[in-house]
């Protein structure tokens, strides 16, 4: 395992390596791309010195946010549809098409509709992030096995104590798959929604900064988005592998 | 679990559904803010007779196919010496997956710097979001092979290329295909995003016009369009992937 882990840290430093040679040497030049070493010194500068703090609470809430609704929606949803073969059987083609349709294209039409504030920027992220919290969510509950109802019946539990006493748990890992996807999506959606056309926020300073040419501030920027987004993803990857090594033990 | 299937019964309903709540958001939002069904399909068929839209249409079309090309051609390249490696395979999965999550719209200016405004930046942009689910699927498929299916190879003393043809592609085709599928929606959004930025063609950058000047009648004929295109293949995608799927 570790000679994985240092064959992974060469594929990951060579190229960053690779860049810095040819950014210090004048092969690529400063205007196109500054040193990696440059980039993660203006980083610190720039978290210093607090002048995107703004944006970076702006992007962060509202990618919070739009996961939040996703996954509470998704999940509400999800449990409902499972409870109607017939609803569920014509939805299915709509899950399965979902993610082929450049949802970008209705933001526009939020704009117009709800204003060029916060909400049409959450209304993408979550629209791209509940269908998966939905298909996960039926995926987990079809895994829960008939006996387990009847199970809860013998045991004259309430509808409220089976979901969080056995359907819930059972359905656990499915769950944190829909929340993992939920998460990068509404990363996806939110960020994108902000540099098709927005105020405030990370992608918008990135725009800003790309259409005066400021570099010192675009790369950082870019970095940061990216060391996020990679953070955040890698961590609930590492949580959802021990989920389901604590559940191969039972 | 007990599964009819009636798929042109619900494809219908679901179309009627859709129909239905978007006349009732018409009638609840109003005419500044959308077009009701019937009039936006009468306004794309009268975009549909001008030129220029057109012109539009065959730069997206150009753009998304030479996109599509190359991230199905690196994705599958890519994938294939992925999956028959077992330690390199173990090296780049967590970094693919890492890939596959970043927004990688927030690479858009970085392939603006490289390549200039125009199709080449657009290719980029949708090669770049294509190619990554190609190559996991690819990759995945190929790992999940059963190992009796390469021991019969070596039993009946195969060479590496025909156990690739006879033995691994057929074995891995119902993953690869999924692959080809997501990375076939991927890189269609791709483009369009990168005409939305890096473009003064394409149906992406005809959005953009329209948001700026709120032409609601374009925004939506241009979605509507959008949609039934991504829908209709993503459909016919999903039968084949289905029936792969099945047969093994």
């Amino acid at each position: 395992m570790t000679r994985v882990a240092f064959w992974r840290a060469v594929v990951v430093l060579l190229p960053v390596l690779a860049l810095e040679v040819l950014c210090r040497t004048g092969v690529i030049a400063p205007i196109m791309m500054p040193a990696p070493s440059v980039v993660l010194r203006d980083l610190v500068t720039l978290l210093a010195s607090g002048t995107m703090n703004g944006a970076i609470v702006k992007t962060l809430g509202n990618v919070a946010l739009a996961c939040v609704l996703a996954i509470v929606a998704g999940v509400a949803l999800g449990a409902l549809i499972h409870r109607w073969p017939g609803l569920r059987e014509t939805l299915e083609p709509l899950f399965a098409t979902y993610y082929a349709i450049p949802v970008y294209a209705f933001y526009p039409l939020f704009i117009i509709l709800f204003g060029l504030g916060e909400a049409p920027q959450i209304l993408i992220g979550f629209m791209l992030a509940v269908v998966a919290v939905i298909v996960n969510t039926l995926n987990g509950l079809d895994s829960v096995p008939r006996v387990l109802g009847k199970v809860a019946r013998v045991y004259r539990l309430g509808p409220l104590a089976t979901a969080l006493r056995i359907t819930l748990p059972y359905a656990a890992p499915y769950l944190f798959t829909g929340v993992k996807l939920a998460v990068a999506y509404a990363f996806i959606g939110v960020i994108g929604a902000e540099f098709i056309m927005s105020r405030t926020g990370l992608g918008y300073e990135i725009s800003f900064a790309f259409n005066n040419f400021d570099n010192g501030v675009m790369y950082p920027l870019i970095l940061l988005i990216l060391v996020i987004a990679t953070a955040l993803n890698m961590s609930l990857e590492r949580w959802e592998k021990a989920l389901l090594r604590r559940r191969g033990r039972h | 679990m007990r599964r009819t299937h009636r798929p042109l019964r619900n494809a219908a309903l679901l179309i009627a559904a859709i129909l239905l709540l978007w006349q009732g958001l018409f009638a609840f939002a109003g005419r500044h803010a959308l077009t009701p069904p019937l009039q936006t399909i009468g306004y794309l068929a009268a975009l549909m007779h001008t030129g220029a839209f057109w012109g539009h249409v065959a730069e997206t079309g150009t753009a998304f196919a030479v996109a599509l090309v190359i991230a199905v051609a690196a994705g599958l390249a890519a994938g294939f010496l992925l999956g028959l490696n077992r330690t390199a395979a173990e090296v780049f999965e967590p970094l693919l997956l890492a890939a596959n999550s970043v927004p990688k719209i927030a690479l858009y200016p970085v392939v603006l710097l490289i390549f200039g405004i125009g199709m080449p930046a657009k290719i980029a942009f949708g090669a770049i979001h294509g190619v990554v689910p190609v190559t996991i699927f690819t990759m995945g498929g190929l790992r999940n092979i059963r190992p009796v299916m390469f021991k019969t190879a070596a039993v009946l003393r195969l060479d590496r290329w025909a156990t690739i043809r006879s033995v691994l592609v057929p074995a891995a085709l119902p993953e690869i295909f999924t692959g080809l599928r997501i990375g076939f929606s991927l890189t269609l959004i791709g483009t369009l995003l990168g005409e939305m930025f890096g473009s003064q063609r394409g149906l992406g950058f005809l959005l953009m016009t329209a948001i700026g000047l709120q032409n609601t009648r374009v925004i939506m004929a241009v979605t509507l369009l959008l949609v039934v295109f991504a829908a209709s293949i993503s459909t016919a995608l999903i039968v084949i992937d289905r029936r792969l799927h099945v047969r093994l």
